[in-house]
């Protein structure tokens, strides 16, 4: 009993001051990397939430930001870069390109990044506006410290926690009971 | 614009090797017969008179029900000159097979990969005829009308996701 509450108490701070040290490594493919740009410049500055600056290597890396479209022939060095980063390790997509694909319905691109490696926040928008990418920001932080980033759940349940199934729910709002959601988030898309 | 193009055209091939030849909106074509596809963009190329020294675009045309069922388009501008012309090349899905201009103009080696891996044409003495675009684990050409619209063949995917192989 003791213990647990030690656990609890000490897992709440490192989540506290890993929400607020995120180091990002933004993979930009396409256009919505100039909405990027202004996000992370002075006047939206996405240094005031602790994202402070981005590293160019995967290695020193926890936050992945997926800033533009994918394609299937990019797909294998996507992986490879999440592959590379240290864990827990979250991971963002930035533009409806990224969530799923956006407009584009063909051969060369993928529907969705979360086809090949998992996403914890979506932010949709062609290209979102810098408010939007904040608020995801604020979405991912508050995800961090209750715990519940995919790298994170995984982490635990490879430590042999109870990990409870529905991890995403929205924000500000009680998990109803009955709720039995995918723990990697995500609509469901069947290829035709 | 350019009349004076087709007119030597005219004047020089004098054995079919025009198919047919036309002008729209101020710019002036020409069909050319498969087999003088190279010798009638060379003395484009050579010619004092058209000076066409700069390839613009190199790309084809899929028309599925028409036989031949595959336009190769070719555009060429003269900087000396300022005039431009189009030339159309039919290829037939069976013998899907030009020969290659990038001894004429040595700028269309990557337009002639991507028609190549867009719609198949092969092009007969090109350098180094690769895939420029998709990856070279794919089959088939994308932009023929009769390649499925949502096919997709990827490379890697997330296991345990709906539509996901494993």
């Amino acid at each position: 009993m003791g213990l647990e509450i030690y656990n609890s108490t000490v897992q709440a701070a490192v989540n506290w001051a890993r929400k607020f040290s995120l180091f990002q490594y933004p993979f930009v493919t396409a256009c919505c990397g100039m909405e990027f740009m202004s996000t992370a410049a002075p006047k939206y500055d996405l240094a005031r939430f602790g994202a402070e600056f981005p590293r160019f290597s995967p290695r020193q890396a926890d936050l992945l930001i997926i800033v533009g479209t994918i394609t299937e022939r990019q797909a294998p060095a996507l992986r490879r870069v999440y592959d590379q980063m240290c864990e827990p390790k979250w991971v963002v997509a930035f533009g409806v390109c990224a969530s799923t694909g956006g407009f584009y319905q063909n051969y060369s691109t993928v529907p969705g990044a979360d086809q090949i490696i998992p996403v914890d926040v979506y932010i949709p928008g062609c290209p979102p506006r810098p408010e939007q990418v904040l608020d995801g920001l604020i979405l991912l932080q508050e995800r961090i410290q209750r715990g519940e980033g995919h790298s994170q759940i995984v982490l635990k349940a490879e430590a042999g926690h109870d990990v409870p199934v529905a991890a995403i729910r929205p924000r500000n709002r009680a998990l109803p009971a009955s709720a039995n959601f995918p723990s990697t988030g995500g609509p469901d898309r069947t290829e035709k | 614009m350019a009349q004076i193009i087709l007119d030597r055209l005219v004047a020089e091939f004098t054995n079919g090797e025009l198919e047919q030849i036309g002008s729209q909106h101020g710019n002036e074509w020409a069909r050319v017969r498969r087999d003088s596809w190279v010798r009638v963009c060379q003395f484009l190329r050579d010619d004092s008179v058209t000076q066409l020294n700069m390839p613009i675009d190199l790309t084809a045309v899929d028309r599925v029900e028409r036989d031949p069922r595959f336009d190769v388009v070719l555009h060429a501008y003269s900087v000396a000159k300022k005039h431009r012309v189009r030339l159309y090349a039919g290829v037939p899905e069976d013998d899907c097979m030009l020969d290659s201009v990038v001894g004429v103009w040595p700028g269309f080696d990557w337009f002639e990969r991507e028609a190549y891996d867009m719609y198949g044409v092969r092009f007969r003495g090109h350098p180094d005829l690769r895939r420029i675009l998709m990856y070279p684990e794919f089959v088939g050409h994308p932009l023929r009308k009769d390649y499925p619209k949502e096919k997709r063949q990827p490379l890697v995917r997330r296991s345990g996701i709906p539509g996901s192989p494993e």
